[in-house]
């Protein structure tokens, strides 16, 4: 481990144990890892093998039972319910498999969201949310609801959502899990434009093929790292016109 | 910018939203228009106390034994001018005083005729009882001492006898067959609370009445004294005051019944507004029962809303909302149902006690307090109980309301 630049992220014996009636279910257990900022990252495994929890630690949305979690150099393990939802609101990204869209809200009003808790003000709002709509390449869908869009699009307007504050960081859970293979391919090559744009990128997959994608993967097992490898990206080729 | 959120959520379930209004819409206006109710039937029996005199105090001669035969109050023939008089002079809390003879007579117009009650007064009599004329003048001291024929008619009389647009001053009616010129027409005084008209009556000199009309078997007797107290709150003074002076004069001794009885009308009057304000509470109770139950109506479809919503809370929470942001976004929500359902119901309520005093014919009287009343009730009952639901929903986990099915 020999990264120069500080990382973006740093997770020291990291555990998050869930009680389950009389059980405890350990689904990450003493988990250490470094992300360097611009680094897009696949962490991959079967389903319980924690990579989910991992994913909603390093997005505050979840906190870990033990060890420390860095963002920025900033430890965020004790950071009170209000002050991590600002920083989910400025430093990080969401975005799921399911989409998780406002229903019945158009796709320009679903940007915005970010924006509105934010407090940007109100004519800004608009502005940037069209012009975040425009770089996932969305035009002229700003007033579409989500019953009116395909999955790829609805995709790409959540990625506006994640994107619209300028995050620091973009987390993606199995972001294709919902999409067919070339929407997917769509989708895996925004991330690649975003990750080469200089975004950090921590994306959640089960599937080798949408890991290839990026540029280290980190495999999960029974809430530990198995392995962690650099790799060349598989190019997702040109984005196809949305 | 929460407000604007909570519009939307509101806007999405036009329905829901509509028939959760609904409870508040009815709450209020049912507050309103048993309020107003209520309100137009206390002004009513306040306007009735105005008719009789405030502050009027009747004095009725003692019950007579003849022949074993008791008469009731107002048999005897133990009052007299004289008695009038007196209270007038000495008792200190008393400010007017008159008397008094009345029978019932035939009163005869041109072909028409109407039975009546005809009283002989003093000419204090329309000051005492606070009594304005609609038209035409009083008698006056010189009637009463030179007997004069004159006559002052009440607004029922003057329906009975004369057509209508027909000038009643000037004409001459025959009373017990003697007749009579018309100088005066009393405004409409009313039913007492106790349903007399009291515009059914004739008045004439008290002195005209006992030599040529009524006669009495005693000059200077009264059937009826009428004083009115100095101020409203001086009656029971006045009221002790004139029965101590009646007693002494009467010479009743120590413990003796009396032979007169003093009426004190507001009493009775006071009675009957005391009840109708029994009445108003008891509907403006009902009426905020139905408003609770427009609360209840509320939090149960927030709290339903807030289950229903679950993910939507997360993702809000997920992109950033804190606790407040979604606390508040309930709270609007439930103070924009009730607020509107208010102001809906001050329309409804409106409206209803309009139609309620056009169709029924009850007096009804709208106070902007009991609008204004009704209206903070309801943003308060928003509060209330929007709050819980609004409280449950900052409450939620992120993660547990992101994955919510």
């Amino acid at each position: 481990m020999t990264e120069s630049p500080a990382p973006l992220l740093s997770v020291r014996e990291l555990s998050r144990a869930y009680e389950a009636g009389a059980s405890r279910v350990v689904a990450l257990d003493a988990v250490d890892l470094d992300v360097a900022p611009g680094e897009f990252l696949a962490v991959m495994g079967a389903s319980g093998s924690g990579k989910s929890t991992l994913l909603h630690v390093l997005g505050c949305l979840d906190r870990p039972t033990r060890g420390s979690y860095r963002l920025a150099g900033r430890d965020v393990a004790d950071l009170s319910a209000d002050e991590r939802a600002s920083l989910r609101n400025r430093e990080i990204g969401f975005v799921f498999q399911s989409f998780n869209l406002m229903p019945r809200t158009s796709a320009l009003e679903n940007v915005e969201l970010p924006l509105v808790y934010g407090g940007v003000p109100s004519g800004e709002q608009r502005e940037r949310a069209r012009a975040a709509l425009r770089s996932v390449g969305l035009e002229g869908r700003d007033h579409h609801v989500p019953s009116q869009l395909s999955g790829g699009q609805q995709q790409r307007v959540a990625i506006a959502r994640a994107l619209v504050n300028h995050p620091s960081l973009l987390l993606a859970d199995e972001p294709t899990g919902n999409l067919d293979s070339s929407t997917s391919r769509e989708i895996l090559a925004l991330f690649q434009r975003l990750h080469r744009q200089g975004l950090t990128i921590v994306m959640v997959t089960h599937e080798a093929d949408v890991a290839a994608h990026a540029s280290r993967v980190v495999s999960f097992r029974d809430g530990r790292i198995v392995s962690d490898v650099r790799q060349a990206p598989v190019e997702a080729g040109a984005e196809a016109a949305a | 910018m929460t407000a604007r959120t909570a519009l939307r959520a509101l806007r999405r379930n036009k329905l829901r939203s509509a028939l959760t209004m609904l409870g508040v819409v009815i709450g209020v206006g049912a507050v309103i228009v048993m309020v107003s109710i209520g309100q137009g039937a206390s002004a009513a029996v306040r306007a009735q106390i105005e008719a009789l005199g405030t502050n009027l105090l009747m004095v009725l001669p003692g019950a007579t034994t003849r022949a074993g035969v008791r008469s009731g109050w107002g048999g005897a023939t133990t009052l007299t001018v004289q008695d009038a008089r007196a209270i007038g002079e000495e008792c200190s809390a008393v400010s007017g005083v008159a008397w008094s003879r009345r029978q019932i007579a035939q009163v005869i117009q041109g072909e028409l005729n109407w039975s009546t009650q005809v009283q002989g007064a003093s000419p204090a009599y329309f000051a005492v009882r606070n009594w304005p004329l609609a038209s035409g003048e009083y008698f006056g001291s010189r009637d009463e001492e030179t007997a004069n024929r004159v006559v002052v008619l009440g607004q029922t009389v003057v329906e009975n006898l004369f057509g209508p647009g027909e000038d009643p001053l000037g004409a001459v009616i025959r009373v017990k067959d003697v007749p009579f010129r018309v100088i005066g027409v009393l405004e409409r005084k009313g039913q007492t609370t106790w349903g007399q008209d009291q515009d059914d009556t004739v008045v004439i000199p008290f002195s005209t009445a006992e030599r040529r009309v009524l006669g009495a078997e005693i000059l200077g007797t009264v059937d009826l004294i009428f004083a009115s107290a100095t101020r409203s709150q001086d009656l029971l003074a006045a009221e002790e005051q004139m029965a101590t002076l009646l007693r002494q004069r009467h010479r009743i001794a120590e413990g003796g019944d009396d032979d007169f009885t003093v009426r004190n009308l507001n009493d009775m009057a006071r009675a009957q507004e005391s009840t109708s304000q029994v009445m108003a509470t008891l509907l403006l109770c009902v009426a905020a029962i139905s408003l609770l139950v427009g609360g209840i109506g509320i939090m149960n479809i927030l709290l339903v809303s807030v289950t229903e919503r679950t993910r939507e809370i997360g993702i809000r929470m997920a992109v950033g909302a804190k606790r407040r942001h979604i606390l508040l976004q309930f709270l609007v929500e439930a103070v924009v149902l009730s607020g509107a359902g208010g102001l809906l119901g001050v329309a409804l309520g409106l409206a209803a006690s309009r139609a309620v005093s056009e169709l029924a014919g009850w007096p009804t009287l709208i106070s902007a307090g009991s609008v204004l009343g009704a209206l903070l009730f309801s943003a308060a009952v928003g509060i209330v109980f929007g709050f819980w639901p609004a409280r449950r929903a900052a409450g939620l986990d992120p993660i547990a309301a992101l994955r919510y099915e």
